[in-house]
């Protein structure tokens, strides 16, 4: 048959995979085309929940630009506040006391963990097993309530200041604390007794969703999708901050590039966090929380600024240009999700679209931060 | 780690953490453009990376993007975002390119570029790097920065219909 | 007169059973889902949540019954009903005790199957009515499920019939005989691999009744549709009800022709309490699988089907008929 004969052969329909999703990514809408069962071309729709944090970062001081911090990631929100406190000690040049730098890891890393409980809990649900998201919530209430003890909000924590954290946590926070990590740590192997020894999980996880670390070096991506193909990077080791360095634990890396690969990751990065978390509370020394002369309103000298650090999804950093002012010239944010998402049109050329689906959730986006 | 060829002599290189040797496009930046005050000036800008975060930082003419962009994509870096700034008392919009290693040694290079804010062109990366994709479509949407080559300069954050920029210090809601 | 009597109790009889099973068998789901999933489920209407199908009911009923524009409104309306009765007309076939039967026919086995086959239609019947092109798909992808799964069915059920010799049902069970061991999924002097032919039965039931793992009609959540989506109010209830009447149908079979219907296990008191407590079992773990596994892909599940259930039947088939021969 000639080539022109079957290229009219050949019907596309084009499907909405819609803003409203039944499962918990966010509004993102996917406009796919199809030849059958097959995807032609998706196309990421972004902007459904577009709120312009980057205006406000100019239009607002730098200390009231906090809030907005929370709200990107709104799983995440520590690490994000722990990228814009890094970012004006930088600028700035302010000494964080050793407390308080124990305590944002601490408190960063027990939203780790929570994130990827929920990332986790979402992504089987996706796939229909409606189970350990139920489970994951269990666990993800005790963490919340911890966190809310000490920071006040469950979810957009703002937490950390400049110079350090506001509000200093109390024996409650650490015996509890304490006690989450004695009731987590058995509760994973379960999880991948349940879950992930599944065969029909395996099935739909294995093999789904290459990404060769070139396509993910040449998009950006970073992450639980970069360490599932294999590149062992993470701001915490490569990049380190904070008191990183001082703590032991492993970076999980598997080089399988598929689903399943970027899906173990999440889970070890769990038990890591576990044991970052133990070693950090083993380590709190006493003193203050707040450095001491912080201006009230920050001027930072003019230029530019950048400090990244390890989100739940990735790569989070922060790039901001100031005039000198109190408030920022340019605030830029480049959130993981973004970049991760972007090669989704590549990666899922070809592919049938429930798998294509698996393959999105198991880049674990949260769409308010893609959006900004 | 970058192969060298000649600094520029005006800017010498502050204390980098990394030992850095500037390459062939060093004799592209070396014919420094003429331009008025208030702007930076092509070439090596000294960055100290416990202040700035980054390693090396250098402004290069809007045209030489792409060969920066070949030279570190060789390198095996991948580019981490793409920012637009908008220098309105400078007449100037700034495309700021961040580069790093993932998956290597700790190295950050930012590559800047300035054009004119009445012509704002300035050649694509996406051939390149396919994540610059969706970075230069959305600093084209905020700023209006004319990424040439493009494939698809549509509006991506914002509704299809808006007609400003709203990164720009002169938009007014 | 007599007879005219008998067949009034006995309609009223599968009316009240079917009713009380359809409404709380969604609470069985509800309860056990939630008690497995670490919370537990409805609690709050009547004690135990024991009166939450009556809210349901209610609330379903009192819902407007909108049609879609692009939908052909009789196909639309007369969906859910066609879903419905086939199960309700087979339970005149199911024997609950040896003479608790509403009607003894000698064909009743094959009578099941045919009914069950319609409901399959049924099914693209409401997803062609919705005038939703997903509920379309979703809606052929369900009946091509269902072909795929009747067929291991049948030729399973074909074995049973070889061993018995009758497509009666009350005739398959009084064949096998009272005790445990000698209920046909452990007669292993009829064919060796009896109890891998049970569990390819329960395979396909779970995948006749549509539910998961093997729920791709329903509760897609790729194409965010289903072959019920566009019902709302009693139509959708009339959809779940039907989903809960096939579930009892389903393991009523599984019990008649494996598990020795209302034959006791140790051979003491026979009857329709043990046929009973044998279809509750296995409801549960139909319910338990539920909210376990994860489902499969389409392909993974037609997969299974055609190229690892039907070829595994036929071996049975002909190792039961090569055994029945020889012995």
């Amino acid at each position: 048959m000639s080539s022109l004969a079957q290229s009219q052969l050949r019907e596309t329909f084009e499907l909405n995979i819609g803003p409203q999703h039944p499962a918990t990514h966010g509004v993102l809408r996917v406009k796919v085309v199809m030849d059958g069962e097959y995807i032609d071309r998706a196309e990421p729709i972004l902007g459904y929940i577009h709120r312009m944090h980057e205006k406000m970062g100019e239009n607002r001081t730098w200390n009231q630009f906090w809030p907005n911090m929370g709200r990107l990631d709104y799983l995440s929100a520590m690490a994000y506040n722990h990228c814009y406190a890094g970012l004006m000690e930088r600028a700035m040049g302010i000494e964080v006391p050793e407390r308080a730098e124990y305590i944002r890891v601490i408190t960063a890393e027990l939203n780790r963990i929570q994130s990827h409980l929920l990332g986790f809990g979402a992504y089987i649900m996706d796939l229909g097993g409606f189970t350990p998201l139920m489970y994951a919530m269990d666990e993800r209430e005790q963490i919340l309530d911890l966190l809310e003890s000490v920071t006040g909000s469950r979810l957009t924590y703002c937490y950390f200041r400049f110079g350090g954290v506001y509000n200093d946590i109390d024996d409650d926070f650490i015996t509890g604390t304490r006690a989450f990590l004695k009731r987590f740590r058995p509760q994973v192997p379960m999880y991948h007794k349940l879950v992930t020894g599944n065969v029909i999980l395996m099935d739909r996880l294995v093999g789904i969703g290459p990404l060769t670390p070139e396509i993910c070096r040449k998009y950006g991506a970073t992450g639980p999708v970069l360490r599932g193909s294999g590149i062992n990077y993470d701001i915490r080791r490569n990049e380190p901050y904070s008191v990183y360095p001082e703590l032991d634990f492993d970076i999980p890396v598997y080089k399988e590039c598929d689903s399943m690969a970027r899906y173990m990751v999440r889970m070890d990065e769990m038990l890591q966090s576990c044991r970052i978390i133990e070693q950090a509370l083993n380590k709190l020394p006493e003193g203050p929380v707040m450095a001491e002369k912080v201006p009230k309103a920050l001027k930072p000298p003019k230029g530019d600024y950048h400090y990244a650090v390890e989100a739940a999804r990735g790569t989070f950093s922060m790039r901001t240009v100031s005039d000198g002012t109190n408030t920022s010239y340019r605030m830029r944010l480049r959130s993981p999700t973004y970049s991760n998402v972007s090669l989704f049109e590549e990666a899922s050329r070809g592919m049938l679209l429930s798998d294509a689906l698996a393959f999105l959730g198991s880049l674990d986006p949260v769409i308010p931060e893609m959006d900004r | 780690m970058l192969a060298a060829a000649g600094l520029p002599a005006e800017q010498p290189q502050e204390e980098a953490p990394v030992e850095v040797q500037a390459e062939g496009e060093g004799e592209a930046k070396a014919k420094a453009k003429k331009e008025e005050d208030v702007p930076r000036k092509n070439g090596l800008i000294e960055t100290d990376y416990a202040k700035r975060g980054t390693h090396l930082d250098v402004q290069i003419n809007p045209d030489q993007v792409v060969r920066a962009a070949e030279i570190l994509d060789s390198e095996g870096m991948t580019l981490e975002m793409v920012t637009g700034v908008d220098w309105i008392k400078e007449g100037q919009l700034e495309v700021i390119y961040d580069y790093s290693y993932s998956g290597g040694q700790l190295f950050r290079v930012v590559v800047r570029a300035r054009v004119d804010r009445n012509n704002p062109d300035i050649p694509t990366v996406c051939h390149l790097y396919g994540g610059a994709n969706w970075h230069e479509r959305e600093t084209w949407e905020m700023l209006g920065i004319n990424f040439v080559g493009h494939p698809q300069l549509e509006h991506f954050l914002l509704p299809e219909d808006a007609d400003f920029y709203p990164l720009r210090k002169d938009f007014k809601p | 007169m007599n007879e005219l009597i008998r067949l009034l109790a006995y309609m009223l009889g599968i009316a009240a059973f079917l009713g009380l099973n359809l409404a709380y068998l969604g609470w069985v789901e509800r309860k056990g889902a939630g008690h497995i999933q670490r919370r537990t489920g409805p609690k709050d209407v009547g004690p135990y949540g024991l009166l939450q199908p009556l809210a349901d009911g209610l609330k379903l009923m009192s819902k407007q019954l909108v049609v879609p524009d692009k939908a052909d409104k009789i196909i639309y309306m007369s969906a859910p009903v066609l879903i419905m009765v086939p199960a309700v007309l087979l339970f005149v076939a199911i024997p609950f005790g040896e003479h608790l039967v509403p009607r003894e026919f000698s064909f009743g086995l094959i009578m099941m199957f045919a009914f069950a086959s319609v409901a399959g239609l049924s099914i693209l019947i409401g997803g062609w009515g919705s005038g939703n092109k997903y509920s379309l798909i979703a809606g052929t992808r369900a009946v091509s499920q269902n072909i795929a799964y009747e067929i291991p069915m049948l030729i399973t059920a074909i074995t049973i019939v070889m061993i018995t010799g009758s497509l009666d049902l009350n005739e398959i069970i009084r064949q096998q005989g009272s005790y445990i061991w000698h209920w046909n999924i452990f007669r292993l002097d009829k064919s060796i691999l009896m109890p891998v032919s049970f569990l390819v039965f329960f395979i396909c039931s779970v995948a006749e009744t549509n539910r998961t793992p093997f729920d791709m009609g329903e509760c897609e959540g790729e194409l965010v549709a289903g072959y019920h989506t566009e019902y709302g109010g009693m139509g959708f209830g009339l959809y779940m009800m039907a989903e809960y009447a096939n579930l009892v149908i389903g393991t009523s079979l599984i019990t008649i022709l494996f598990l020795g219907g209302w034959q006791c296990p140790l051979g003491l008191l026979p009857g329709p309490h043990w046929f009973l407590i044998k279809m509750y079992f296995l409801i549960w773990v139909f319910v338990w699988i539920r909210w376990t596994f994860p489902r499969t892909t389409f392909w993974g599940l037609l997969n299974l089907s055609w190229k690892y259930l039907i070829p595994f039947s036929l071996v049975n088939l002909l190792l039961t008929a090569l055994f029945i021969k020889v012995f």
